[in-house]
């Protein structure tokens, strides 16, 4: 299956009119960096765990150093907390934007892929091409480069752009930010399945903000933690068909982190602009239809647009491009709200700041049994197309969540298996 | 960064990801050979921004890992204006709009450099912190030493 992040294999197994089995499976890399992280120097923790995934490095290097300045007892305020989510920004424009048009557009459009898309629509491919762009913009302005960024530190930044460095970015995200609000009104015209769940949405939430490096855990069925209660309320199971862990809340089941849970749980705190464009794009302050995800990601590539606007706007440079971070015994931890949800990560240092242990516990293995679910509810509804589109349905039944299997070696294959008399199993 | 020479090379691929590195290995080494005729960049292989790292050359070549079930080190080679670049022979990629499809989406939208050559290296490992395979650097030095010095002369 293609247009999946990364390496695994989707199996549906379906008897008669009924899916008896779903089975996601997928090959989680934050594994092999907690074990390679052990020994190593606090410091180096950002830019190890930013090789993760090309996609999200900006998010595992926030949750890196939030979470070892929290084991030092450090706060990072101001400006350098401006300028991390400044950078953060620039993630979710890359990354949303890269989804949007690159990969799940064309399902919804009925191309095969963004190429055969972009002969028929050019301009509408440039334009999402051009927007993608301007994330990496700013990863490349703050994060000294666009892939990878090499100047987050713990306690801030090695160096902090002038507001001469920043201000080429200003035009820029003028025309993202109406290129964004296009891309909505765009996406708003596709045919959007008729299907939603009450699912259980978690999300960081901050009184003020819209969240994105800070906040409460939070969910619509009533958790309300600090990330360092997070392993207390979350639980990872290992399955016996994939290499990933499993994520359910204790006592409770499966749960939907990113863009769907994120928007249901702030909508309050969007920019007034964003939340007009929003309800005018025909979504409600909460959004259960995961197929909708490309409306709601479209919003959070106009917020992050907004967002960035209005920071450099304010920005200040600060006297320093880092606070002193002095390591001690302990143990830290973090959530950030990476582009496709909460992405949690906890290190126990030893007193001269040395990696004692690591976890790592990434959006997509926690909405692993939330995928499987879905499909377990929504293959019934389109057994009787031929196994072809039925295929294509659970692929895009799969990008709602756009998971970052991260680090590929082979496409996801998709095998629908049809235990009846007549029909073998499919693989593509 | 302006493409000031007439030739690029660029070299694509993740350092974490064994065999997949080749790309990159080859770009760093080809940068120390002397009276090189080439710009040479590395490139993370996200094949949305493929036009941006060409833009303004006219020759372009393209060295990534190639993942098609062929004995390591087979070395592919591809003249993109007359020859589709089946996407499957670079999925391995650590993004799914990889080389391939970024070169298939700028013929798409007529953005191809006026002349384009990819060249895939069929790889053996592609595990996280795996080294480079026996038969796949030789294949890298194939290319430093036969192919390449013929695609960058005389431009």
């Amino acid at each position: 299956m293609a247009r999946v992040e990364g390496e695994g294999s989707l199996y549906v197994k379906v008897k008669g009119d009924k899916v008896d089995d779903v089975q996601l499976r997928i090959f989680e890399p934050p594994r092999f960096f907690e074990a390679f992280l052990r020994g190593r120097s606090f410091l180096e923790a950002p830019d190890i765990t930013a090789r993760i995934c090309g996609i999200c490095p900006v998010a595992y290097q926030m949750s890196a150093v939030h979470a070892m300045e929290q084991a030092c007892g450090v706060t990072v305020n101001g400006q350098l907390r401006a300028l991390r989510r400044l950078i953060y920004c620039g993630e979710w424009i890359e990354s949303h934007t890269l989804h949007i048009y690159m990969l799940h557009a064309p399902d919804f459009l009925g191309y095969d892929s963004a190429i055969s898309m972009a002969k028929d629509h050019p301009d509408i491919v440039q334009r999402g091409l051009r927007l993608k762009k301007t994330g990496n913009d700013i990863m490349t302005v703050v994060g000294g480069r666009e892939i990878h960024p090499i100047n987050v530190k713990v306690g801030g930044f090695y160096r902090v752009p002038t507001k001469h460095e920043l201000s080429p970015l200003l035009e820029k995200l003028a025309w993202a930010r109406q290129a964004a609000l296009e891309t909505l009104q765009w996406v708003a015209t596709f045919s959007i399945p008729d299907y939603e769940h009450d699912y259980e949405f978690v999300a960081l939430q901050h009184p003020r903000e819209y969240p994105i490096n800070e906040g409460r855990v939070t969910s619509n069925k009533g958790l309300d933690c600090d990330a360092s209660e997070f392993e207390t309320y979350v639980q990872e199971e290992q399955v016996p068909h994939s290499n990933a862990l499993h994520a359910r809340i204790k006592e409770r089941d499966a749960y939907f982190v990113g863009p769907l849970a994120r928007y249901s749980l702030n909508f309050s705190v969007l920019s007034p602009f964003v939340r007009d464009a929003a309800l005018n794009a025909g979504l409600g302050p909460v959004c259960r239809n995961p197929f909708q995800s490309i409306l709601v990601r479209s919003v959070e590539v106009l917020y992050a647009c907004d967002e960035a606007l209005r920071i450099i706007h304010a920005y200040e440079p600060p006297d320093t491009p880092a606070v002193d971070v002095h390591p001690r015994e302990g143990i830290g931890h973090a959530c950030t709200e990476a582009p496709r949800g909460i992405l949690y990560h906890r290190y126990t240092l030893e007193d001269e700041g040395i990696i004692r242990d690591a976890k790592i516990v990434p959006p997509t293995s926690q909405n692993q049994r939330t995928i499987e679910q879905d499909l377990a509810r929504i293959v019934p509804r389109y057994l009787d197309l031929p196994s072809k589109q039925l295929k294509w349905r659970c692929e895009q039944s799969v990008r709602n969540y756009d998971p970052c299997i991260s680090c590929a070696t082979h496409f996801l294959k998709l095998t629908v298996d049809h235990e009846k008399e007549d029909q073998g199993s499919d693989e593509e | 960064m302006k493409n000031k020479s007439s030739n690029l090379v660029i070299g694509t691929g993740n350092d974490h990801r064994g065999d997949d590195a080749v790309g990159l290995l080859v770009a760093r080494r080809l940068r120390t050979r002397p009276n090189l005729n080439a710009v040479v960049r590395e490139h993370n292989g996200d094949g949305t921004t493929l036009m941006e790292a060409w833009a303004g050359a006219k020759k372009v070549i393209i060295v990534d890992a190639a993942h098609s079930g062929a004995a390591p080190g087979t070395i592919y080679r591809f003249e993109v204006a007359n020859d589709e670049v089946p996407t499957t022979l670079f999925s391995h990629c650590t993004h799914t709009f990889g080389v391939a499809e970024g070169i298939e989406l700028a013929r798409a939208l007529k953005q191809l450099p006026p002349q384009l050559v990819l060249y895939g290296i069929e790889g053996a490992r592609f595990d996280l912190g795996a080294s480079l395979s026996n038969e796949v650097y030789n294949a890298a030095y194939t290319l430093l030493t036969h192919h390449l010095p013929q695609d960058t002369r005389g431009h």
